[in-house]
């Protein structure tokens, strides 16, 4: 009641207004929203730090992507898909327009270009030929091919703390975690999720990439780490003057994530003086890629059969044949033959300690008749091997 | 005779769950692959308007945990660590509420620098939660590259705190 004995009405248009417990005992007690909204605001803070402490993201495991991501992926994936339809569209209609009014000029250079590389192309050729019969004669075991589909782009996410991209191909065609992506320049970066028709690229320039690379010229091992920024640091250069600005920079294969001899860039100084690398995959825009079905180590292996507890395999051994029990049956009953035999000829009177040959084939009371052989001394030089000298 | 009166309501989905959903549309739309003369579309924190503008605009508990739900769906659909812009969202959020006394009726100029004191400090804690977990600092002028886009929205903040700001004395 108000002070006028006319009856306050509540307003719920009136969202500022404090919150009073109308029911029960607390109907008096009036808590200012300010509050309850810091309330909120504090337990909402725990609720983030609690999920940033339990995310796996960094993991890039099947595992750790989580249904949560698979099913954002599987819903905006498809509206990527449509927003970036007309982008695509665009694009195709410009490169129409300007293929149109440069076919002369674009014509000549091509006819340049041409006249470079056929001898090249021969070069290669030869090339080809020459490696294929070294490698039959060492007998090299080289890299089967390497199956790939194709996908195309429709999401990405720029910034200084993701760079990765969804595509538009998923588990259903083949796609797994870990799998390898380019373009037609050269690498581009590695599958991290996959749903059934989306998956999740993490690109190298991403804050969380690492990628083992070698350097073409001197073969020198590095680690080509993302920072947010365009160009990728390498890091870990093994070897003093081992990179060069302008030398090619390859995947190592090493560890087994990525096949050997991928293209990814060329390397180059950065302003703050660390190397780094120029990427072969931003000479064109990243729409359509190609996703290498590749497997790494890591997905062949099984991990439990590589560390099995110990004495593992005598609980797997297949049970033995017949043959196999009647001659672990025979084996057991010589053995049991041979104890007993020795334990007699240790119960047996020796006159002296000579030590008897032992005749598991003869009887037991044989070894009593043999002479006995005299001892070897220290006292008789003469029957040590090279004592006359 | 009486003479109908149209009162226009303005509830918590015209200031909190209508700007959330344009917000998620536009960071959606933002994420389109377009690549022009070698540029991409900008990709500023959208929701750091809404974390800056509703406490102004009074004190909420629907507030607080829509922009949880909208910091969730930035991890999940940036592939950021889980959890991570909640937190700053909401940092940026807390401090404005407790601000919100000073911040009441100042110029624009005042709210602006409290915008991008606010967005540093959620960039600051994005930048120590993303080095902390991958032992690399990002790039610095990567983090100018969205930090500035999100200071240009500062705007659509004002625009929203006119606009929905009732002068109500009791939350000042």
């Amino acid at each position: 009641m108000s002070a006028g004995g006319v009856p306050s009405i509540p307003n719920p248009l009136m969202e500022g207004a404090p919150v009073a417990f109308r029911d029960g005992p607390f109907e008096n007690l009036k808590v200012p929203l300010a509050w309850t909204a810091a309330a909120v605001v504090i337990v909402a803070i725990v609720l983030s730090v609690l999920l940033l402490l339990g995310d796996r993201r960094e993991a890039a495991t099947a595992d750790s992507y989580g249904p949560t991501r698979a099913a954002v992926d599987t819903v905006t994936g498809p509206v990527g898909g449509v927003l970036a339809a007309p982008v695509r569209w665009a694009g195709a209609a410009s490169d129409f327009v300007g293929g149109y009014f440069f076919a002369v000029s674009e014509n000549r250079r091509l006819r340049r270009e041409l006249a470079e590389l056929q001898p090249w192309r021969d070069q290669a050729i030869a090339l080809k030929n020459v490696n294929a019969r070294y490698e039959a004669m060492l007998g090299i075991r080289t890299e089967p091919p390497v199956a790939m589909i194709t996908a195309r782009s429709i999401s990405e996410s720029r910034g200084p703390f993701v760079n990765a991209r969804l595509l538009d191909v998923g588990s259903g065609k083949g796609v797994r975690v870990g799998n390898p992506v380019i373009n037609e320049h050269g690498l581009v970066g590695r599958v991290t999720g996959t749903s059934a028709r989306i998956s999740r690229l993490v690109l190298l320039t991403d804050v969380a990439s690492r990628t083992p690379v070698l350097v073409d010229r001197t073969d020198a091992r590095a680690i080509l780490t993302g920072d947010g920024s365009g160009n990728p640091r390498l890091e870990f250069v093994r070897g003093n003057n081992s990179v060069q600005a302008g030398d090619r920079i390859l995947t190592s294969g090493d560890g087994g994530g990525y096949p050997r001899g991928v293209p990814i860039g060329v390397a180059a100084k950065g302003i703050d003086g660390s190397w780094r690398v120029k990427l072969f995959s931003d000479r064109g825009a990243i729409d359509y890629v190609r996703v290498m079905l590749f497997q790494d180590f890591g997905q062949l292996a099984d991990v439990a059969a590589l560390s099995p507890p110990p004495l593992t395999g005598l609980a797997a051994a297949p049970a033995p044949t017949a043959e196999q029990a009647a001659a672990i049956a025979d084996a057991g009953a010589r053995r049991d033959a041979a104890a007993a035999q020795r334990a007699a000829t240790a119960n047996a009177p020796v006159t002296t300690p000579t030590p008897t040959r032992p005749a598991p084939a003869r009887p037991a009371a044989a070894p009593t008749a043999t002479p006995p052989r005299p001892a070897p001394t220290p006292a008789e030089p003469a029957a040590q091997p090279g004592g006359e000298g | 005779m009486r003479r109908s009166v149209t009162v226009r309501v303005v509830g918590p989905m015209q200031w909190i769950v209508y700007p959330a959903l344009i917000a998620i549309a536009a960071t959606v739309a933002l994420a389109t692959p377009v690549e022009l003369f070698g540029l991409n579309l900008p990709e500023p924190i959208l929701p750091m308007v809404l974390a800056f503008a509703w406490p102004l605009i009074r004190p909420s508990i629907v507030a607080p945990a829509v922009l949880l739900g909208l910091g969730l769906f930035l991890d999940v659909f940036w592939f950021a660590p889980l959890g991570m812009w909640a937190l700053c969202l909401l940092a940026v959020y807390g401090a404005v509420l407790l601000s919100r006394v000073f911040l009441a009726g100042q110029e624009v100029r005042v709210l602006f620098v409290w915008y991008a004191a606010c967005t540093a400090m959620a960039f600051f804690i994005a930048y120590a939660v993303i080095g902390l977990r991958t032992g690399t600092a990002p790039s610095l002028l990567a983090l100018l590259g969205q930090i500035v886009p999100t200071l240009i929205l500062f705007p659509l903040a004002n625009i929203m705190i006119e606009r929905f700001d009732d002068g109500d004395v009791r939350f000042r």
